[in-house]
């Protein structure tokens, strides 16, 4: 006090802000290369995988024949034919989830948000998140028990698609209702002092407003349920030919044809076929991510 | 995926309460809300039914046998001991992996990373999530596991004589082992542990970072003092996501870890099966009721685990984690 009195005109600063102390910056200094490491370690694996994949999967896909055929009549070591039959599998699987998981889980997602009240609603979001948690080889167990085991159906691709809806569920649900919980309120109140009831307000106002953010999250959950395989293993068999229908016979998708040609094929050929089929799955997977980004962008409302 | 959420009080309500169709449609959401809690409940309840005839039938000790012999549907004699251990073996330590290294990301991209590049840099580790576990797998035991071994030789020569790191069941071998299991479950769960544990740090209140700053604090110290403390609870909800996602994973178990003949003891360079990667892999023989109640069993025994663990994930975020 008594320093400031005496000589009013020296700046406060030196007294004020004491330069920081050597261990304090070292520490800092410690944090910040840490936190850099940490990022690159996580970095390293990624870079390494995915060139491994490319380099020895991409000897496999430049084939015309890989996209457009099949493998039947194919001997296990030879290099000829494709995995059409493979992908054909894996699109169709997803898009039975798809038709059962993307309205319930849309719905879902609107009960929680504009409905949800009370003991039902606490119960279902606890619900959604035990159901994203639920491994995949759980959902095609509880699957097979309900109806191989007790309703005696055979095995075939449709089932897997009804395990994969429970893989999905909860994925569409998350992000329909973020999507929907931002939403301005202003709109649906704009549309209630028109006089329109609430189940339109949210078919013709919400829903549409949070329509891009909505599909973002479908397409999130499509690249998520392709890559699985314990469904797969469990529920149907796997086929070389190709299959277009879901009810009957085997199927194959890409993880099942990648598992049995490692499980069962150490041939040159079936190398091949397996990091080609890995490569594929990860460029379809890819797709649906792209696609999800890019429609993010044109919300019409951001975060 | 992997979100942990208390649900919000509804939106707003308009002053009448509609006619048929506001209640059909009410119905119809509502509906779809039951389909999730009744998915779960039915999850629950038919792999029981299927379970209790093998376990009644069983004539090993389910908690405590090491064998699982279910090849005999007259004898069937199974325990998840082994399964146990080894399932929590390579989810504990691929956690001991990630936690860290997750944390870490979380600040370098929250409080570390310029705006302009966090985009793309949390674009990097979502590619790592989407990378299909099938593909983990491959790669694990087909590129990393030989890279590891003299690594893995090392820890058994050096550290032989600590329990985790006693030459394994499958010794010599040091490919194929809980170890290399446990680094790839690390790289796997990774972008959950950090998307979750990202997304609280960002809501780190404002005012609380700039006190800290307003005091002389240094990056580190506010991180210290106001970023850490805010999202601890999401940290360690994240990380059981992650733990939950760890227990259940299975293909990339199945083509890692080798086989093994003789039981457990608990070391890191042991072979074997997890749950799922057992159920896995005795698929092709689901066809006699007993034996596949068998298999039904342990699947029910992982439901529970990642049920409670998921469970736990939710009350220690208390609807910090959110979307």
């Amino acid at each position: 006090m008594s320093t400031a009195l005496d000589a009013p005109d020296r700046p406060a600063v030196p007294e004020t802000f004491r330069s920081v102390s050597a261990s304090r910056k070292i520490k800092n200094q410690a944090a910040t290369v840490l936190v850099t490491l940490a990022f690159l370690i996580a970095v390293i694996p990624l870079v390494w995988l995915l060139v491994s994949v490319l380099v020895k999967g991409i000897p496999a896909i430049v084939s015309a024949d890989w996209w457009t055929k099949s493998l039947s009549g194919v001997t296990p070591d030879e290099v000829r034919g494709g995995v059409y039959h493979a992908i054909a599998g894996t699109l169709i699987q997803a898009l039975i989830a798809g038709i059962f998981a993307v309205p319930i889980g849309i719905l879902a997602a609107v009960y929680l948000v504009e409905y949800g009240r009370g003991r039902l609603a606490k119960i279902t979001s606890f619900m959604v998140d035990i159901l994203s948690g639920v491994p995949s080889i759980v959902a095609a167990l509880f699957i097979f028990a309900l109806f191989i085991s007790i309703l005696g159906f055979d095995q075939s691709g449709f089932l897997v698609g009804l395990a994969l809806v429970l893989l999905m569920l909860p994925v569409v649900i998350r992000n329909t209702q973020e999507m929907l919980q931002l939403v301005p309120d202003e709109l649906r109140e704009a549309a209630y002092a028109l006089g329109i009831p609430k189940w339109k307000t949210i078919l013709r106002i919400v829903l549409p407003t949070a329509l891009s953010g909505t599909v973002t999250g479908v397409m999130l959950a499509f690249a998520r349920v392709m890559g699985e395989t314990a469904p797969v293993l469990v529920l149907v068999g796997y086929a070389r030919a190709i299959n277009f229908n879901p009810f009957q016979g085997n199927m194959a998708s890409l993880p099942l044809l990648i598992y049995t040609e490692l499980s069962t094929n150490p041939s040159a050929a079936g190398q091949l076929r397996i990091w080609g089929g890995a490569l594929t799955l990860i460029i379809i997977v890819m797709i649906f991510q792209i696609i999800a980004s890019v429609i993010s962008r044109f919300s019409s409302i951001s975060k | 995926m992997g979100s942990v959420s208390e649900p919000q009080s509804p939106k707003a309500s308009p002053a009448s309460t509609g006619g048929a169709g506001e209640r059909a449609f009410r119905w119809l959401t509502s509906g779809a809300g039951l389909v999730v809690v009744a998915a779960v409940v039915l999850i629950g309840v038919f792999l029981i039914v299927q379970a209790v005839p093998s376990l009644i039938a069983n004539h090993a000790n389910f908690f405590t046998s090491a064998q699982f012999n279910t090849g005999d549907a007259n004898n069937l004699m199974f325990g998840i001991r082994d399964l146990l251990v080894v399932t929590l073996l390579s989810s504990l330590m691929a956690l001991a992996i990630a936690m860290p290294v997750g944390l870490g990301i979380a600040l370098f991209l929250t409080q570390y990373t310029p705006s302009r590049l966090a985009r793309p840099f949390a674009f990097v580790i979502g590619v790592l999530a989407a990378v299909p576990s099938i593909v983990y797998g491959l790669w694990g035991i087909l590129v990393l596991a030989p890279v590891i071994e003299p690594f893995a030789q090392f820890l058994q020569t050096y550290l032989g004589w600590f329990f985790l790191f006693s030459p394994g069941n499958i010794s010599p071998v040091l490919t194929g082992t809980i170890f290399t299991a446990g680094i790839i479950l690390a790289i796997m769960i990774l972008p959950i542990i950090t998307a979750t544990t990202q997304e609280v740090f960002r809501q780190t209140p404002r005012f609380q970072i700039e006190a800290a700053q307003a005091l002389g604090a240094t990056r580190w110290e506010v991180i210290r003092m106001a970023v850490l403390p805010y999202g601890r609870s999401g940290f360690i909800a994240a990380s059981m996501l992650g733990l939950g996602r760890a227990l259940g994973e299975t293909i990339a178990i199945l083509l890692v870890i080798r086989a093994s003949t003789s039981p457990s003891h608990g070391s890191l360079f042991d072979g074997g099966y997890t749950f799922a990667s057992l159920i896995a892999s005795a698929a092709s023989e689901f066809s006699q009721p007993l034996p596949t109640g068998a298999y039904i069993a342990a699947g029910l025994v992982l439901f529970v685990l990642t049920f409670v663990v998921n469970a736990i994930a939710r009350v220690v975020a208390g609807g910090k984690v959110n979307g």
